[in-house]
């Protein structure tokens, strides 16, 4: 739901940035994660969020981490995940063509199969795409695949 | 006049608050506090008691302390009293971001906190927090920095240098001798030079912190204090010895 979307993870980004100037020190993936699903599972029984996150992190010791995490507050640490209609057929991809150690490269070669399965297989395919990246130097937007440019005049 | 030093709800005939003057005496107790604001730089310095040998001074709480990327704190007084209040200003600056989209102007959290300070001297049961503090930052648009202060009572004002705690009152006559619009090391000199007036120099005994509106708040070495301190100790024996030559010669 697009409301719960940003309430939520706005919710969740201020109280992970909090957390960092009352210990002096970031959250970890995991603790965020954790944190997260806290979060879901307290309001689920009330006035639940129907939010699904991935969420992507670097720590220093551990490398980059996901973390599966969907509305009835799951949690699962994952190599690869999706969400949505077209999740099934980006599972499918990933199934085929993921290894371990894969490059960037590589990586972004996958996130274009799928794609590309999501607007040919998807009756209700959205048009464009961000890809971004989580690295040692932090979360960036890497790219856009847009079928359907922003509209100028509007 | 006894009697009207127990609750804090109550005045006294003469029109006193014993427990804010009370509490204001706390501060001045507390180690020495200073700031200075220059044109691109905030400037904190705190008194640092030594620290016992055992005391793990790696780990230890530092006195200056951020409240947001753009705004730091420190104070003079119980620092005990200091974690709660800085810990509800923490979680406002984070409350501020989220409903508004915006990072708080440096007045807005003072008064955040000057609020918070008048509530405790205004209800049954509680007493005054303790202390003084000096509020450091950026206005997160225009880029203008600023330094406040606020007290037991709840009052704040927006000063240019201050110092608050222990001896403030040489502190704040020496600033009003010397202060002049400085930028960059300039203005961490002359910080650093006010505190020397009640301090024994040493960067063991002082920690500074500098805040620019690039990089935030960064806490000083221990080793770039000494150096700052023996520049200032170099240019005082000039001074020194510039007074007493010609004085010879004549």
């Amino acid at each position: 739901e697009i409301g719960c979307r940003v309430q939520f993870t706005e919710y969740i980004q201020k109280n992970v940035a909090l957390y960092q100037f009352r210990n002096g020190i970031p959250l970890t993936t995991a603790a965020a994660a954790n944190f997260t699903r806290g979060e879901l599972a307290t309001a689920l029984r009330k006035n639940p969020y129907q939010v699904n996150v991935l969420m992507a992190g670097y720590d220093k010791e551990i490398g980059p981490s996901l973390y599966y995490i969907d509305y009835i507050a799951t949690l699962h640490k994952v190599d690869r995940g999706a969400f949505g209609y077209g999740s099934y057929f980006c599972l499918a991809m990933m199934d085929r063509h993921y290894h371990s150690g894969m490059t960037v490269e590589e990586a972004i070669d996958l996130v274009d199969k799928c794609i590309l399965e999501i607007r040919s297989r998807l009756v209700v395919a959205p048009p464009n795409f961000v890809i971004k990246i989580v690295d040692k130097d932090g979360a960036r937007e890497y790219a856009w695949r847009e079928s359907v440019k922003p509209d100028a005049t509007a | 006049m006894a009697r009207y030093d127990r609750a804090i709800t109550v005045f006294s005939p003469d029109g006193h608050l014993f427990q804010v003057e009370y509490a204001l005496e706390a501060v001045r107790k507390g180690n020495a506090a200073v700031g200075v604001r220059g044109t691109d730089t905030v400037v904190l310095g705190v008194e640092k008691k030594s620290a016992a040998k055992l005391q793990d001074s790696r780990l230890s709480v530092r006195k200056i302390v951020n409240l947001d990327n753009h705004i730091a704190l420190a104070c003079a007084g119980l620092k005990a009293d200091a974690r709660v209040l800085i810990n509800r200003a923490r979680i406002e600056c984070q409350s501020h971001r989220l409903t508004v989209e915006d990072p708080v102007t440096v007045e807005y959290i003072t008064r955040y906190i000057a609020g918070l300070q008048q509530k405790y001297t205004q209800s049954g049961g509680v007493r005054p927090f303790g202390l003084s503090t000096l509020i450091i930052g950026f206005d997160p648009y225009t880029g203008v920095p600023s330094l406040y202060q606020t007290d037991p009572s709840g009052t704040f004002s927006a000063w240019k240098a201050n110092a608050t705690g222990r001896n403030s009152n040489s502190i704040r006559e020496f600033l009003e001798k010397n202060y002049k619009e400085t930028s960059g090391q300039e203005t961490i000199k002359l910080a650093i030079r006010a505190l020397l007036e009640v301090v024994e120099s040493g960067g063991k005994n002082i920690e500074v912190a500098v805040m620019t509106k690039d990089q935030g708040l960064r806490q000083l070495e221990e080793s770039e204090i000494d150096g700052i301190v023996a520049e200032i100790e170099a240019e005082k024996a000039a001074a020194e010895a510039a007074k007493k030559g010609p004085a010879r010669d004549a």
